[in-house]
């Protein structure tokens, strides 16, 4: 089910920009990885280049190994479409597609498979996958409303549902509880904790609490300047991280003396 | 000296400047507040004034055309001698409704499916250095006068088709469609409905447009992230999200349609009501117009008569733009506007 992820020497490009120079880290399979540092320090760009969707940008580009359990996936041979479907990811704000149900919306990734299911299989789906984001008895009696309807919390938690229906190996979080209030927050935390008994789950997060509750590694991004490319200064265990770091930077920012 | 600068900018831009009278601290208009206040008030109500005018100007011109329409189409189905005669004016006005319907279909039918797939290829395929011209070239198509459009359909396109249709008439001749002699000249209704398609794509094109590169790169994203392909991505994201604009770019194009009157003119050599399309015959209701306008005496039955079809054509378009209006709203929850 969860592969493990490994960079080696990835550089990304957009255009003739370098966003992200020289990463090279092994994200662990069952497993919480964060990612943190400042805005623009490249935590974004890394992660998307992780399922290959930074490539919807015009321009953007990747030198450098990627490798899921062993497998090249930036291989020219390697189609995109597939990667996608293995390593599912969470946006920043809740994007349920808004002509769809609550239901649908669940299912939007397995149809694309073209697998056709019974209604009963898909009801089946639809459940486990709503049990799986803690959602399912919030929204049992409607299943038929549209997903626009949910509260913000409730959003986030059906796009978890959507992605985890299709049973990638990997999920990205791209800040997902950034625009969501503490009660929200704390329950799409309380399932990133049950996520990595099945999934390699990496988050962006901007929140140092956030990283250091939820998850087992923590990799810091830091940028030198405006305009130059963005680094991973150090990637450890996250209580080596935030109670003894081995750069100077990384303190300076787990304990709030810049960015 | 950057004090007037500053108020004129506050009032502007000021949104609660609506409710400010009631607010205002009653010391007189010296202070800066009320007076930044009174001048917005002001701004804000001669807008509304002018939306307001704006919104009744059209209203007024409409009635006035219903109003013109109605008194003087009232001879068309009252005669001195013969009391009320609908039925004569319903028979001389039904083939011409049929005739209008099936050239705007036509051109329809051809139409939506090329401006949609175009407009596709501008907003998601093509490479911008592409997508640009093309966008200005299919935008020139609508800037063309209908009279070019007739006489090339006239001289070029309906000469041009007569093999066609004697190849549909010998292969296809059992359909009714394709049945009846097919035309010598080629100045047919489905030559007229080609010649119309012509002309309403550049309308669907770019109103598909505008609305297809409007799609949220939000929903764009999660399609593509859950490993959708970029036709899956479309029909799962964009296509949701630009359903009501393109029923409204359909709507303008058959509004143009219905309404075409030169190029139709030309094109089609008129005649009875017939099922099919490429023998010569059918009519449609603003061509008959053009055609028997001139030679109308004012004030005749036979110009009352012509006045009401145009009455039937505004009803048509009228109905037409309703039913669209309940096609987009039947979704409203599910639209994406909440």
């Amino acid at each position: 089910m969860s592969k493990r992820i490994d960079a080696k020497d990835l550089n990304v490009y957009y255009g003739d920009f370098l966003a992200v120079e020289g990463v090279s880290m092994t994200i662990d399979a069952q497993a919480v990885t964060a990612f943190i540092g400042p805005s623009g320090c490249g935590k974004t760009t890394f992660m998307r280049s992780l399922n290959r969707m930074h490539e919807v940008l015009p321009g953007a580009r990747v030198t450098g190994q990627l490798m899921l359990d062993g497998d090249d996936i930036y291989d020219p041979a390697v189609d995109p479409v597939t990667v996608r479907t293995m390593v599912g990811m969470v946006f920043q704000r809740a994007n349920p597609f808004p002509t769809m149900s609550i239901r649908e919306n669940v299912l939007a990734g397995y149809k694309l498979n073209g697998a056709r299911i019974s209604r009963s299989e898909a009801d089946d789906i639809v459940e486990r996958a709503l049990r799986g984001a803690n959602l399912w008895k919030e929204v049992e009696s409607r299943l038929d409303k549209p997903g626009s309807s949910l509260s913000g919390g409730q959003q986030q938690r059906l796009c978890i549902a959507r992605t985890i229906a299709v049973k990638p190996d990997v999920i990205l979080m791209d800040e997902p509880c950034s625009a969501l209030d503490p009660i929200s927050t704390l329950a799409v935390e309380d399932l990133i904790a049950e996520l990595k008994q099945e999934y390699t789950v990496v988050i962006v997060t901007h929140n140092m609490q956030q990283a250091a509750r939820v998850s087992d590694k923590t990799g810091f991004f830091n940028i030198a300047g405006t305009g130059k490319p963005g680094k991973l200064v150090e990637y450890d265990d996250t209580s080596t991280i935030f109670n003894n770091p081995r750069e100077k930077a990384t303190e300076d920012y787990v304990s709030g003396r810049f960015g | 000296m950057a004090t007037p600068d500053d108020t004129s900018t506050r009032t502007s831009t000021d949104p609660s400047t609506g409710a400010a009278p009631t607010r205002s601290t009653g010391r007189g208009g010296s202070t800066a507040l009320s007076r930044s206040d009174s001048r917005g008030v002001f701004g804000d109500r001669l807008f509304a004034g002018l939306a307001l005018a704006a919104g009744i100007l059209i209203l007024a011109i409409l009635a006035f055309v219903v109003l013109f329409l109605t008194l003087n189409s009232g001879p068309a189905v009252v005669d001195d001698e013969d009391g009320l005669i609908i039925g004569q004016f319903v028979d001389y006005a039904w083939p011409l409704m049929i005739g209008t319907l099936i050239a705007s279909a036509i051109a329809l039918l051809l139409a939506t499916p090329v401006a949609v797939g175009v407009a596709l290829f501008i907003s998601h395929y093509a490479p911008p250095r592409l997508s640009k011209p093309i966008g200005y070239v299919i935008d020139l198509l609508a800037a063309i006068p209908s009279v070019v459009y007739g006489a090339w359909g006239m001289s070029f396109l309906a000469p041009g088709l007569v093999p066609g249709y004697e190849w549909l008439h010998e292969n296809l001749g059992f359909i009714p469609l394709f049945a009846g002699d097919p035309s010598q000249t080629g100045r047919t209704v489905l030559t007229a409905g080609i010649v119309l398609s012509v002309m309403v794509l550049p309308i669907i094109t770019s109103v598909s447009r505008e609305i297809f590169v409007q799609t949220p790169k939000l929903h764009e994203e999660a399609a593509l992230a859950l490993g959708a392909t970029r036709w899956e991505m479309i029909t799962m994201t964009v296509f949701p999200f630009a359903r009501a604009g393109i029923i409204s770019g359909i709507m303008l194009g058959l509004g143009r349609a219905l309404g075409e009157t030169m190029a139709v003119t030309l094109v089609l050599s008129p005649g009875l009501l017939t099922a099919s399309l490429i023998s010569s015959g059918n009519s449609t209701i603003p061509a008959e117009i053009a055609l028997g306008y001139p030679e109308a005496p004012p004030g005749s039955e036979r110009q009352a008569q012509l006045i009401a079809i145009g009455l039937v054509l505004f009803v048509i378009t009228l109905l037409v733009n309703m039913v669209a209006r309940w096609i987009v709203s039947r979704h409203k929850d599910f639209s994406g506007a909440n």
